[in-house]
């Protein structure tokens, strides 16, 4: 495959098009199953009463929170390494659905937090403090994007504070073991078998995938404006 | 029904997870549409 033939934004354009639309239609189908399957087949749970129907979000979203960080700063490194204009754009255009996301596993953390913990938010929790790091990590990266007016240094200085912060990543996902604060440890992990029920994990688990599909169709329509804008 | 949006008394919590969430999200593509159709 001409894999640097999509590496010229002019290319890539259309492209990005046709994944956007595709990964939109399978984001709103596999959203209506997942929340069909959160509200009407997951049962109520025993502790947490309905409350802890917030997890078919909030561990989505806290998932694509790192998850879209990889990818930015991966593309952010591939950009200084080979000097290709499109990484940049590509780190650029996911930024602020990787913040989106990082919003959202907090707010949904917080109104989980206060049924289940008693308190919306503690200061001090070590994954609360990291994933809010997060956050102001996606905010310092497009500020610094915004704040230099030529787009190819802007990409560089960026893709620096992009890859310095990665090492947050494995902070926030060990986060829970390293410290033996309020946050629970994972409720699944690659290596045990999951502890809640099936039809809760499946309907986490398609609610993954629609975050997932969704933010490559935000990803993808907003690399087609920013090659548009800097052409 | 009203069972149903009464969530078990956690109504708030959940609703106002699932509101704003999917208020961000809605938020997101009206920007992004807006912004493919401006250039």
């Amino acid at each position: 495959m001409r894999w640097f033939w999509y590496a010229s934004p002019q290319t890539f354009f259309p492209l990005a098009g046709t994944i956007a639309r595709w990964c939109g239609i399978a984001a709103a189908l596999l959203a209506a199953v997942g929340l069909y399957i959160g509200f009407f087949v997951a049962p109520t749970d025993a502790q947490q009463g309905e409350a802890y129907r917030i997890i078919f979000i909030h561990v989505p979203a806290a998932w694509m929170s790192m998850l879209i960080y990889v990818v930015m700063a991966s593309w952010a490194a591939l950009g200084l390494a080979l000097n290709t204009r499109l990484s940049g754009m590509m780190a650029s255009a996911l930024a602020p659905t990787g913040a989106l996301f990082t919003f959202i596993a907090l707010w949904t953390g917080a109104l989980w937090g206060r049924p289940t913990w008693g308190t919306y938010w503690v200061w001090g929790d070590a994954r609360l403090m990291s994933e809010l790091i997060l956050l102001f990590l996606y905010f310092g990266f497009m500020a610094l994007r915004a704040s230099i007016d030529d787009p190819r240094r802007a990409d560089r200085a960026a893709a620096l504070l992009a890859i310095v912060g990665v090492v947050n990543i494995p902070i926030i996902y060990y986060s829970v073991q390293w410290w033996n604060t309020l946050h629970q440890g994972a409720s699944v992990s690659l290596t045990a078998a999951p502890k809640m029920a099936a039809t809760m994990l499946t309907g986490m688990l398609v609610m993954a995938l629609a975050f997932w599909m969704y933010s490559i169709a935000a990803a993808m329509l907003r690399v087609r404006s920013i090659i548009r804008e800097r052409a | 029904m009203s069972e149903f949006l009464a969530m078990g008394g956690y109504a708030w919590y959940v609703w106002g997870s699932y509101g704003v969430t999917f208020l961000c999200l809605l938020i997101e593509i009206v920007v992004l549409l807006k912004r493919e159709a401006k250039t």
